[in-house]
């Protein structure tokens, strides 16, 4: 069953090698893992949604020094969501029907030439699922995804407040890349 | 003060009580080389190999308890660390590894003598780090030792470029605490815990200890053995265990896993509760998990959250340091009898001892088994002995009972073939004392052989015993159980030990017969001034019993057979 886990990191060079060294040797199957930065410069979080046993993978988390908090969402009422850029072949005949296409996803068409067109859909995986395969007849040249990020709703907050940058650990340089 | 980088980190190392270092020198550390000119107070050990440094390192902080300390260069010096950083990292050793690194300004051009020692090294560390700035290395190096030494110790290491190592600066030592917002190892157990843990207490009948590595590392011997004690609870240790608890106690079962005693492994089967204290259901422990301890409830107390559930599910995890639980759960413990159970064990040891072959007449022939015996009996069971890995390993483990921490130090995770020499060095120059003995086969030896000229040149009291069989003998073992002996690759051609010792200035003997077993270590023990070599040539076809096949159920051991069944 797939899990989805959320991590703030310390903003330092190296982590996300640490987090993916981590999951490949320790034999975890990572479906998606996106990183980014927060509203504190000194964190970084991570969505990572994985299929495994998320407990086994959080403890293992926590070994790494520069991980924070590591928490598992998949049970918690949550917003999530993964970006699409799709460019789709067009000819007078489909570019209409992508059009529809695009109205129903509530997705947006960011480029347009006479030959192809470049969507932009927003939302959950399968929501961007079904929109590729209904856009695979048609003719899609190329897509790319973003993967899932994932905040949970109401007041449950995993806050990167608090946590200021620190010397040591290869360096004040922030680039958790 | 204005310091350079290279004077920074000696001075860190002064603040953290190190006395000793084991190294290498080459061009990227150079500048740190050329800076312990000022500090004489630091003891500086040449190795012959760089691995031999990080497994002196290791051997020094497993015999004193405290932090190991390594420096090598850059590149190759480096990676010929990285067998010694597995080894402290699977056996949760804490030794800070200090390399040099190319100049900032040229790494990630495949510069002379440059590799990407975080990255070789990030999976095999606790923690690592590449300073890029001087202002930064003090702290650095504070964390490094912050990070090795506590929670579940293991190596950290620190990669310095050249050009950091010349830069000046002023020295400013970070005297705060160190405050890591991912790094909080835990102490306590809840209130929850220790009554969940006590219910199950109360009601066993059949319980048992197994008791790892965390009696060693978290001191809590005494608490184990009161527990013990006070509840008529035996216990059998793990390979790293053993020194934890004293082995020659009514109570203790001796080793328990692939060659543990009979005794050790039925009673695990047969338990209907296993109080896990610091260890960590190893596969050689356990054998195939689907039918381990099915009888058993189980009590787990490990430092490290991530060993919770990682082999076996437990019914009552305990996440904290060992010393610190049992002191919360020893105020409400009642005395307990458990006299069926105990009796019942007795029964399994009388079965053990008579199929022993410390036992048995043997004739002419010497086994290693008897050498190590005699070897526990001439030095009244309180050497540090340091094994290598491989059969003579088995049989220290089941021959060399010991009785206090530290006492035992061996590759037990990684199971690294010359461990043995060079962690011996480190523990006798740790410890200072003369009469550290390490026990090695002919074939882990000659992996590290070459650190003779470093026990020579530090005048390390060692006392090297070669097992010698002319075989890798625990392959052949395996050969001849599981691959119809088809000896392929094990039977080794060995130079002519003694006389090897003597090229070194080591003063050497050779031991055919058991009667001359007892003189020749009391008289290495004699020599206290610099290492000595015995080469005990041993059976060669002995082999280790018991032995639960690799996978195969805890309780299906191939056993020794009985002297009726006309055989050794």
């Amino acid at each position: 069953m797939k899990r989805t886990l959320v991590a703030l990191v310390e903003n330092k060079p190296g982590v996300l090698n640490r987090v993916a060294s981590l999951f490949r040797r320790r034999n975890f199957n990572i479906d998606s893992l996106t990183v980014g930065r927060t509203e504190n410069p000194a964190i970084s979080r991570m969505t990572i949604v994985v299929d495994a046993e998320s407990e086994k993978i959080r403890t293992q988390l926590y070994k790494l020094v520069n991980v924070i908090q590591v928490q598992d969402v998949t049970d918690i009422p949550d917003v999530s969501r993964d970006l699409a850029l799709i460019k789709v072949r067009v000819n007078s005949q489909t570019r209409g029907e992508v059009v529809q296409l695009c109205d129903i996803f509530r997705a947006h068409i960011v480029d347009a030439t006479t030959d192809a067109l470049i969507v932009e859909v927003t939302g959950d995986e399968d929501k961007i699922t079904s929109m590729t395969e209904l856009l695979r007849p048609i003719g899609i040249l190329e897509m790319v995804r973003t993967g899932v990020v994932t905040m949970t709703r109401g007041e449950h907050v995993l806050s990167p407040n608090g946590y200021k940058l620190r010397p040591g650990g290869n360096g004040y340089r922030t680039n958790v890349l | 003060m204005k310091l350079t980088g290279a004077e920074i980190t000696l001075e860190c190392l002064l603040r953290e009580g190190v006395d000793i270092m084991f190294g290498y020198p080459g061009g990227a550390i150079l500048p740190t080389y050329d800076a312990m000119t000022r500090y004489p107070q630091l003891r500086h050990v040449l190795v012959r190999h760089e691995q031999g440094a990080a497994h002196m390192a290791d051997g020094y902080a497993r015999a004193t308890g405290k932090v190991g300390v390594v420096i090598a260069t850059s590149g190759p010096g480096a990676t010929n660390l990285v067998t010694g950083i597995a080894t402290a990292m699977m056996d949760s050793s804490p030794i800070v590894c200090i390399t040099g690194q190319v100049p900032s300004a040229v790494i990630g051009s495949d510069a002379f003598q440059e590799t990407d020692v975080t990255g070789v090294t990030l999976p095999v560390t606790k923690h690592n780090y590449l300073v890029y700035d001087v202002h930064e290395l003090a702290y650095t190096i504070r964390e490094a030792f912050h990070i090795a030494r506590t929670g579940r110790p293991g190596p950290v290491l620190v990669d310095i470029p050249k050009d950091v190592q010349n830069a000046v600066t002023e020295f400013v030592y970070p005297e705060e605490p160190i405050e890591l917002p991912g790094y909080h190892p835990p102490q306590r157990a809840t209130d929850e815990d220790i009554a969940a843990a006590l219910a199950l207490i109360e009601q066993a009948e059949r319980p048992l200890i197994l008791a790892g590595h965390g009696v060693v590392m978290s001191g809590a011997g005494r608490e184990v053995l009161q527990f013990a004690e006070m509840t008529q609870t035996p216990f059998a240790l793990t390979l790293l265990g053993k020194g934890g608890l004293p082995e020659t106690h009514p109570l203790s079962l001796g080793m328990m896993g692939m060659h543990g005693t009979g005794q050790a492994n039925l009673a695990i089967q047969n338990a209907d509760l296993l109080l896990a204290f610091g260890m960590r259901f190893d596969d050689r422990v356990t054998g195939n998990l689907k039918t381990y301890a099915p009888n058993a409830r189980k009590i787990h107390i490990d430092i490290d959250e991530s060993e919770i559930h990682k082999n076996v599910r437990v019914d009552v995890p305990i996440v904290g340091d060992l010393k610190t639980v049992l002191g919360q759960l020893m105020p409400y413990l009642k005395p307990i009898e458990h006299r069926a159970w105990l009796g019942q064990i007795r029964d399994w040891m009388e079965d053990a001892d008579e199929r022993d072959i410390v036992n048995r007449e043997v004739g002419e022939r010497l086994f290693a088994a008897h050498v190590i015996h005699d070897m526990w009996r001439a030095t009244g069971g309180d050497s540090v002995v340091v094994t290598d890995v491989g059969q003579h390993q088995m049989w220290e483990a089941q021959y060399y009972p010991h009785q206090r921490a530290n006492t035992l130090l061996t590759s037990g995770g990684l199971g690294t073939m010359g461990f043995g020499l060079p962690a011996a060095i480190g523990a006798a120059l740790g410890l200072g004392q003369p009469n550290v003995w390490a026990i090695v086969g002919d074939g882990g030896f000659q992996m590290t052989l070459q650190e003779l000229g470093t026990a020579v040149q530090e005048r390390a009291a060692v006392n090297i015993a070669i097992m010698n069989n002319g075989f890798l003998g625990m392959v052949r073992q395996w050969q001849e159980f599981f691959y119809e002996e088809r000896y392929n690759a094990t039977p080794m051609h060995n130079p002519d030990f003694v006389k090897l010792a003597e090229a070194y200035g080591i003063p050497a003997r050779r031991v055919t017969r058991r009667e001359d077993v007892i003189p020749a270590i009391k008289w290495a023990n004699s020599i206290t001034d610099g290492p000595t070599l015995i080469d005990f040539v041993v059976e060669k076809h002995d082999l280790v019993y018991p032995m639960v096949p690799a996978g195969a159920d805890l309780h299906k051991m191939i056993r020794r057979p009985l002297p009726s069944e006309n055989s050794i």
